[in-house]
């Protein structure tokens, strides 16, 4: 069954188990109503999160993924969130590389105990990806969508030449 | 595989949003789902034996569980298939409670995402394979970090049940914030009398190591092998020589320091011990007033010293401990009453916190038990408690209720009398909080027996006029404003976190709350536990607590660390990372990233190589995301089960 057509869009969320995953869990404990377009991949750490699960995720159809993790310094595994921070940072800068809005995606840090944190960061984001709209298919790809990724690939390409 | 998918009702707490029979006939389409069903309650017996029969009847080699979070009985249903035979890491569980039916009403929407939790729980379990833990010793000591009343507890009853109790303490003396207290609600009896001698069974018991005025410097390890480094501060006196005698204090001509003891409302001498009664009965220096320090001449301790125990030369050390769990015990500060600037405190004299009140009251404190005011040394006649100071305001960041201060201004309330007979108190209050046994009877006493009059309203300002402080405020219940001339002013201080607390968690590696309180592991069923194997916690450094149950805590916490410690070997979690030898390159940055130090570089034919060591790894995974050659996989979270899962999510 695949979402709600004309309801939902693809969103996909990456979560530590300990505090962004917990603060979830907060939320519904709490019963803090929320978008039902997310759908939570648990990880041990924000640490754990290859960038490519993220680009993977997008290029593979998703209209937006969302990574949260322990607030910096209060990180279960000691610094697994620092890494995070670096990678994503990285990755966001290089998702318009591949032609992806960099709006799709977003990280935020949610402790475990913030249930109504998490339930703001869920609606603002899914808003975003609604206000998105759902991602354009590859095959939908537009010629001047084209040719702005080929040069953006470009500029790319030299830098690392350079 | 053969996957059985048991979709739980929880009640009505998922059935009532999701269709859960939708749920499970949808379940049989996905891949290698050979058995599908919706179940009233999954964690119940008659569910967890449904799921055994289940897994006998069809053969089933894989389950998945529909019902609430992982966090709450990811471990009940791996035992219940591990009792079936299966292996318990051939499990997963699709949270479709928090994450579905708690945070919507739209029953399609709802039904439908469940299904795809399903769908993703199963390709993961698809993947899953067997896991089995590895053994390790324990190192049966325990340290105790803060001697309050409810570490000294958790130290006595792990010593008394044989356990090497480390306690580590950073004030001169233990004893907390109890042993500033001068009586205890709602039994009026004395603070010391009761805490005195659990505090001297500390300092005489075999079992117990303690280590006064030293803090913690950092803590590597894991469950059951801790190596935590302690900081013992100079206190410019050798312990081993000091007797106690107090001949050094006598003659300390630098009188006039606050006492931090008396919070600072009596004066004390640059070398001094807190207490008559502390433990240990040493003396320390404060550099930051001490002649000798400050102007590099007096050394008048070091001569009338008897034994020679004074040290000017003294430096910080670092002591090592190997311990096997770890109890926070650090509890609370009081809310800084100078934040309330309507109030007056920290600007008169005679606008003071309850526990600086407490000291007044106290045959130890600076005034032998005599309430005098601190301005002028009078005899106060008038009195006025404002409570929720600090407490229960969302304009001060302090929106939670502290607990006890209801009860503790109660009991001053009744002492006041008790020591000034035709004295009167005014307590404005906001609610009367006092659910414990026998507390609700006290504050009537308070109000019925000893004439306080309690008035309900708030305090808008309290200023200074002809020697008297004047109270203006409104008495809700009459319906009027209200001016009271006091003579003294105790502000009821809420308590917050203790100052360094998220440092602590974060050298711990335990969560914290908005406030700084440490979390526990779960607020009903886990209270003394937290998310990191080995740490406890008990007393205030978790929320506010009153004398009982910060002692209540200390016991639990202690119970836990027994329990931990009744085995000689703990099973460590399998779910850890694994390098695949033909693909490692020994380019070593997974040991560089490793937090824990748990990969090291080993020789594999001539090559260099990583690996893992079983029961040092944690299962972060940050290794498996830094190794660019993909030879290092976290378990039971692969590459390939998390790209299984989005594939799930994005392709159908």
């Amino acid at each position: 069954m695949p979402v709600l057509t004309g309801k939902e869009l693809r969103i996909v969320g990456f979560l530590c188990n300990w505090c962004s995953y917990g603060g979830a869990d907060t939320a519904g404990v709490g019963r803090f109503n929320q978008p039902t377009d997310l759908r939570i991949i648990r990880v041990p750490c924000s640490g754990r999160i290859d960038p490519l699960f993220i680009a993977k995720t997008l290029i593979n159809g998703a209209d937006g993924v969302l990574v949260s993790g322990c607030h910096p310094r209060d990180c279960h595994y000691a610094e697994g969130n620092f890494y995070a921070r670096r990678r994503l940072e990285v990755l966001k800068r290089f998702l318009p590389i591949l032609g992806i809005d960099p709006g799709r995606f977003d990280y935020t840090w949610v402790s475990a105990s913030e249930g109504q944190r998490w339930q703001k960061v869920v609606t603002v984001f899914t808003e975003q990806i609604h206000a998105l709209g759902p991602a354009p298919r590859y095959d939908a790809v537009s010629a001047d969508m084209l040719a702005k990724v080929a040069g953006a690939l470009g500029q790319g390409g030299n830098r690392v030449a350079a | 595989m053969r996957i059985g998918v048991f979709i739980c009702h929880c009640g009505s707490n998922i059935e009532g949003t999701v269709d859960t029979a939708t749920v499970a006939k949808t379940s049989l389409d996905f891949p290698e789902v050979v058995y599908a069903t919706d179940t009233m309650y999954a964690c119940s017996e008659p569910g967890q034996d449904g799921i055994i029969q289940a897994i006998k009847d069809k053969n089933l080699t894989g389950v998945v569980v529909a019902s609430c979070t992982p966090r709450m009985h990811e471990p009940t249903f791996r035992r219940a298939v591990e009792r079936a035979g299966l292996n318990r890491y051939l499990f997963e569980m699709a949270n479709i409670r928090e994450h579905v039916s708690w945070i919507g009403k739209d029953r399609e929407a709802n039904t439908n995402k469940a299904v795809d939790l399903v769908r993703i729980a199963v390709e993961k379990l698809r993947r899953d394979a067997p896991l089995a833990p590895s053994k390790f010793a324990i190192n049966k000591r325990v340290m105790i970090i803060g001697g309050g009343v409810a570490g000294i507890q958790a130290a006595l009853d792990c010593a008394d049940g044989g356990l090497q109790v480390v306690l580590v303490e950073r004030e001169s003396t233990i004893g907390g914030k109890m042993a500033k207290l001068d009586k205890t609600f709602p039994t009026v009896d004395c603070s010391s009398c009761i805490l005195g001698p659990k505090m001297v069974d500390v300092a005489q018991h075999d079992n117990i190591t303690l280590h006064a005025y030293s803090e913690v410097d950092s803590i590597s390890g894991y469950v059951g092998n801790f190596q935590v480094q302690v900081k013992k501060k100079a206190t410019y006196v050798d312990w081993e020589l000091c007797t106690g005698c107090g001949a050094c204090t006598e003659k300390c001509p630098s009188k006039k320091n606050p006492d931090k003891f008396n919070e600072k409302i009596g004066p004390t001498t640059s070398i001094n011990i807190p207490f008559p009664q502390a433990i240990p009965k040493k003396a320390v220096i404060d550099p930051t007033t001490c002649r000798q320090f400050v102007k590099g001449k007096c050394g008048v301790c070091a001569k009338v010293c008897p034994t020679g125990a004074i040290k000017y030369d003294m430096t910080d050390a670092i002591v090592t401990e190997d311990v096997g769990a770890i109890v926070a015990a650090t509890g609370y500060d009081l809310f800084d009453i100078s934040k309330v600037t309507e109030y007056g405190g920290g600007r008169y004299p005679d606008v003071i916190t309850g526990l600086q009140y407490e000291r007044l009251l106290s045959a130890s404190g600076p005034t032998g038990g005599h309430i005098k005011r601190p301005s002028d040394g009078k005899e106060p006649k008038n009195i006025v408690f404002i409570q929720c100071v600090g407490s229960r305001d969302k304009s001060l960041d302090r929106p939670y209720c502290s607990g006890f201060c209801c009860m503790y201004t109660a009991k001053q309330a009744i002492l006041t009398k008790d020591h000034i007979p035709d004295s009167q108190s005014y307590v404005f209050y906001m609610d009367i909080r006092s659910p414990g046994k026998m507390y609700d009877e006290f504050t009537r006493r308070a109000m019925e027996e000893y004439g306080a009059r309690y008035i309900r309203g708030r305090v808008a300002m309290v200023y200074p006029k002809d020697g008297k402080m004047i109270v203006r405020g409104a008495d809700t219940l009459a319906g009027t404003q209200m001016e009271v001339e006091a003579d003294l002013v105790v502000l009821a201080a809420g308590a917050e976190a203790a100052k360094g607390a998220p440092q602590l968690a974060e050298k711990l590696r335990i969560s914290y709350d908005k406030y700084g309180f440490f979390m526990e592991s779960h607020p009903k069923l886990k209270p003394v536990e937290t998310n990191t194997a080995g740490v406890y916690l008990a007393g205030s450094c978790q929320g506010p607590k009153d004398i009982p149950q910060s002692v209540g805590q200390g016991s639990a916490a202690a119970a836990k660390v027994l329990a931990l410690f009744s085995k000689d070997m703990l099973e460590s979690d399998p779910q850890i990372s694994r390098v695949d030898i033909k693909r490692c390159v020994g380019c070593g940055k997974c040991i560089l990233t490793c937090p824990f130090k748990a990969i090291k570089e080993v020789d594999f034919r001539g090559q260099k190589k990583a690996e893992v060591i079983e029961t040092v790894c944690q299962g972060c995974g940050l290794c498996t995301s830094t190794c660019p050659q993909g030879a290092i996989q976290l378990s039971h979270f692969t590459d390939n089960q998390i790209l299984a899962e989005v594939n799930a999510l994005c392709q159908s």
